[in-house]
């Protein structure tokens, strides 16, 4: 199966580098689609943020104010895990240049790392949610905590998404399916994965940053 | 898929060599039948089904709308209860919006872009499918909640909250508005990035933007309407699924959570909606107003120029449904404003529709009957909308049957009433038979005075007062008459719905004893009609070089020194034969229906029982993985698989390489997740 598989990626890959000359725009189709998706996912994350900014200070009319996500921020530990993912748009980058120059096995090791970097930071998120949850932030104490927990964790779905792909890139690096002709592949890869970055850059400015009175 | 077990002999002596991939990874084959329309990857095929569900829904929601008028044809109605009457409207409105005429438009959109454009498929073919059976999926599901969710959706169709919450609204209907609307927002999103990337990508040479057909480039601006408008439709679903499924606190008043909220992100969506479902029939009736008139349209860069205009307007007017919320007064000033701006580039485009016209040799088919008649209805519509505009005045308007009038004369008489004309004028090409024209104008005229018998009296029902939403009324407040009169229009529309079944029943019947009608019966412009009808799978035998806009008219026709219009070619000179051989064509694929299948388990999980979750995740997963492996061609397809002749059009094949193939399933793992 996997003879036939290579033998038809090889095959398709004649056309597909056909295709990318060959498009009205110059650039390929799969690359165009990622762009206009992200466009989209700026409308998501921005009704999101929308929604968060509404609800921020909100506490519900309880007659003692519960707990919203800004009494229990740990901005120091978030600071770190962001700049752990912030850095692994680094390592993507450099495994994309990797796999440009044909060195496979570097390849794999910047992939494994980009993932282990989200994957850091999706770890430090669910220690967040736990710690804030035993600080008495439920998801459904108040309309903040509702809109704190869907928006992070929209994000933190992006990431995982994100990383399942990198570990599908890796997998079939280590099948020998993933070689310099495929390099658009990674890039597009990492198109998604820079994306899920800066949006993070947004959300971490919006929450954490920006103080409330 | 082969219907033989066996090899059949090569007439070439050549020994068959089979090498098959195992299992599920084979691809199949097409052929045909059943199997040929569920792994067809074929934008023409996919266009036709989107099209023959769509009607069926048009009909699941006329039934529905003669329930409601049946209900209000006199005073004190005992048809529906109150409850039922609730959840009956509200999945009216849903089913007409997101079932009938957006996927109808999708129809016209799948079947008619690459055409236009000189393409031989979509960008995608494989995402092409999945968003088909995406939306189907979704919209099956969100049905079945008459069945298994204890009633429809009971809140309107834009959902209101708090009457979307779980203490006004505590059966599972809403559930399944939240998620089957969210399914089919999918399918609309994958659509709409596929046939962006078509219209950017896939062009013929030659086929510069400003060449591309009116239709074509109302399609576009649909798309980029859909492409930012659902994902604002998204978070607000999302949000109220978790309101009601996880009892989050985004809009329930008593938790201190705002309901204006879910009004924003409704109406940021809603408004740009509007316009999605417009823009296609104003590009139809933009294709079929010139083909009548003999001249090409008037102010094609105006048309063009208009509609994207209307496309950017149109997110900068959504607070105009609010004006009674609250928002204040600056906030009601600046979006009526807008609202009376966006009133320009529409007028524009009435305009040039009838500048198209004037001096032109007029032939009144069915279609150009259609297309007048949305040209007319619409403005009536329009001109209703403008008065919206003033603020004052919409106060007294909002929540009565005025505005039910408004938005049916802009959705069914420039809507319905502009697609239905596109079905009369593209049926020959996509079918191979012409629509009884007899039959049609019965259907046209049938339609037109049943939907101005139901709409208009709706006006005076609006201003005498009768508020919209409302199941019943006393005989004492004056209401009964004109409520009479729209309901016999609406009887005399589902007539005119039967007349058009009838004459596809009958022009079917009849067309082996007519002569076909050949690649252009209508003697019309763009690249549609250059190839045989119905369209080769292929579409093109080359792909053609476009020279100018309106490029199949100045092949057929000419200047002489007097600079008058003479005919330089014959349709059977200038048409392509449709007998290509050899051509690669995209295999076709069963994991985009695997995929889809996957969805709405995942909807029914959320709702009763989370392990399906798994289930539904699973097959999801199971598709996404199967799709990205699968390899491009099965070994056994005899189809177009030769090597190619024609040194043209290699590189307009679908993008199916191997890269293709990955970001294909990524893209589609990230929708999956949206």
């Amino acid at each position: 199966m996997a003879t036939a598989t290579v033998d038809a990626a090889v095959d398709s890959h004649d056309e597909g580098g056909h295709d990318d000359h060959g498009t009205t725009t110059g650039i390929s189709n799969t690359k165009l689609a990622m762009w206009v998706f992200l466009g989209s996912e700026c409308l998501l994350f921005g009704g999101l943020i929308s929604t968060y900014l509404l609800y921020k200070t909100n506490r519900g009319p309880g007659p003692e104010n519960t707990v919203i996500p800004t009494d229990v921020f740990d901005i120091p530990f978030t600071s770190v895990s962001s700049f752990v993912l912030l850095m692994s748009s680094l390592t993507m980058v450099l495994a994309l240049s990797a796999l440009t120059r044909g060195d496979n096995p570097a390849t794999r090791a910047w992939l494994l790392t980009t993932a282990m970097l989200g994957g850091v930071f999706i770890g430090g998120q669910v220690y967040e949610f736990t710690s804030f949850i035993r600080e008495g932030v439920g998801f459904t104490h108040n309309p903040a905590s509702s809109a704190f927990y869907t928006l992070t964790g929209f994000h933190g779905v992006h990431v995982s998404l994100g990383i399942v792909m990198l570990m599908s890139l890796y997998v079939a690096s280590k099948q020998g399916k993933l070689q310099p002709k495929h390099t658009e592949t990674v890039e597009i890869v990492g198109l998604y994965w820079h994306f899920v970055d800066v949006v993070w850059i947004f959300i971490f400015t919006v929450i954490y940053l920006i103080p409330v009175d | 898929m082969a219907v033989t077990d066996e090899p059949l002999a090569l007439t070439t002596g050549e020994d068959l060599v089979v090498d098959r991939p195992l299992g599920v990874f084979t691809r199949p084959q097409g052929g045909k039948g059943w199997r040929d329309w569920l792994s067809t990857v074929d934008h023409k095929k996919i266009g036709i089904m989107y099209g023959v569900a769509a009607m069926f829904f048009f009909v699941v929601g006329g039934i529905e709308a003669l329930l409601i008028r049946l209900q209000l044809a006199a005073p004190d109605g005992q048809i529906l209860s109150a409850d039922v009457y609730n959840q009956v409207f509200t999945m009216h409105g849903v089913t007409m919006v997101f079932l009938f005429i957006m996927p109808l438009a999708a129809a016209f959109a799948n079947y008619l872009i690459p055409l236009q454009i000189g393409a031989r498929d979509v960008a995608f073919p494989r995402l092409n499918a999945l968003s088909f059976w995406v939306w189907l999926s979704g919209a099956i599901f969100l049905n079945t909640s008459w069945i298994v969710g204890g009633g429809g959706a009971d809140c309107g169709w834009f959902c209101y909250s708090p009457n979307s919450g779980l203490a006004f609204s505590p059966s599972h209907g809403v559930d399944f508005y939240a998620l089957g609307l969210q399914i089919a927002g999918i399918a609309s999103l994958v659509s709409a990035i596929n046939l962006i990337v078509t219209c950017l990508n896939m062009r013929a040479p030659g086929m510069s933007l400003f060449r591309m057909p009116v239709l074509t480039w109302m399609l576009l601006v649909t798309q980029f309407l859909l492409l930012f408008a659902i994902p604002v439709i998204t978070v607000a679903l999302f949000l109220l699924m978790f309101d009601r499924l996880f009892d989050a606190q985004f809009f329930n008043p008593e938790a201190g959570a705002d309901p204006l909220l879910w009004q924003h992100l409704f109406w940021i969506f809603g408004h740009p909606e509007v316009y999605i479902i417009i823009l296609p029939a104003f590009g139809v009736v933009s294709e079929i107003i010139p083909t009548f008139s003999r001249k090409p349209i008037f102010g094609y860069s105006f048309m063009v120029f208009s509609g994207i205009a209307i496309g950017f307007m149109g997110w900068g007017v959504w607070a105009h449904h609010m004006f009674v919320s609250g928002i204040g007064p600056l906030s009601v000033w600046a979006f009526s404003m807008s609202t009376m701006f966006i009133a320009v580039p529409t007028g524009v485009k009435i305009l040039n529709w009838l500048a198209t016209m004037w001096g032109g040799k007029l032939r009144f088919t069915t279609a150009m009957l259609f297309a007048v008649g949305t040209v007319a209805m619409f403005t009536i519509g329009g001109l209703s909308g403008v008065t919206h505009a003033l603020a004052p005045a919409d106060t007294q308007q909002t929540d009565t049957y005025y505005i039910v009038a408004h938005f049916h004369y802009v959705i069914f008489g420039g809507g319905v009433l502009g697609l239905m004309g596109g079905l009369y004028f593209w049926w020959p090409k996509v079918f191979g038979f012409m629509l009884n024209e007899t039959w049609g104008k019965v259907h046209f005229w049938t339609m037109l005075i049943g939907f101005n018998l139901t709409f208009g009296p709706m006006h005076v029902l609006g201003l005498q007062g009768m508020s919209r939403r409302i199941d019943t009324y006393s005989p004492g407040f004056g209401f009964a008459f004109w409520n009479l009169i729209a309901t016999i229009g609406a009887f005399i529309i589902a007539l005119s719905v039967v007349v058009f079944f009838l004459n596809v029943w009958k022009s079917r019947r009849d067309a082996p004893h007519l002569p076909a009608p050949g690649p252009d019966p209508w003697d019309a412009r763009s690249l549609e009609w250059m190839i045989q009808s119905p369209a080769p799978e292929h579409n093109f035998d080359e792909v053609p070089i476009v020279e100018s806009d309106d490029e199949w008219w100045h092949r057929k026709y000419g200047y002489d020194e007097n600079k008058n219009v003479v005919r330089i070619a014959t349709i059977e000179e200038a048409t392509q034969k449709g007998d290509a051989v050899g051509v690669h064509l995209p295999a076709p694929s069963f994991w985009p229906l695997v995929v889809a299948l996957g969805l709405p388990i995942i909807g029914y999980g959320l709702i009763f029982n989370l392990w399906l979750c798994v289930l539904g995740g699973a097959l999801v997963g199971l598709g996404i993985y199967s799709w990205a492996l699968e390899p491009v061609d099965d070994p056994d397809a005899d189809h177009d698989h030769g090597h190619d002749d024609h040194d043209d059009d290699d590189d307009d094949d679908d993008g199916e390489g191997a890269e293709a193939e990955m970001a294909d399933a990524t893209a589609g793992a990230e929708e999956g997740a949206d």
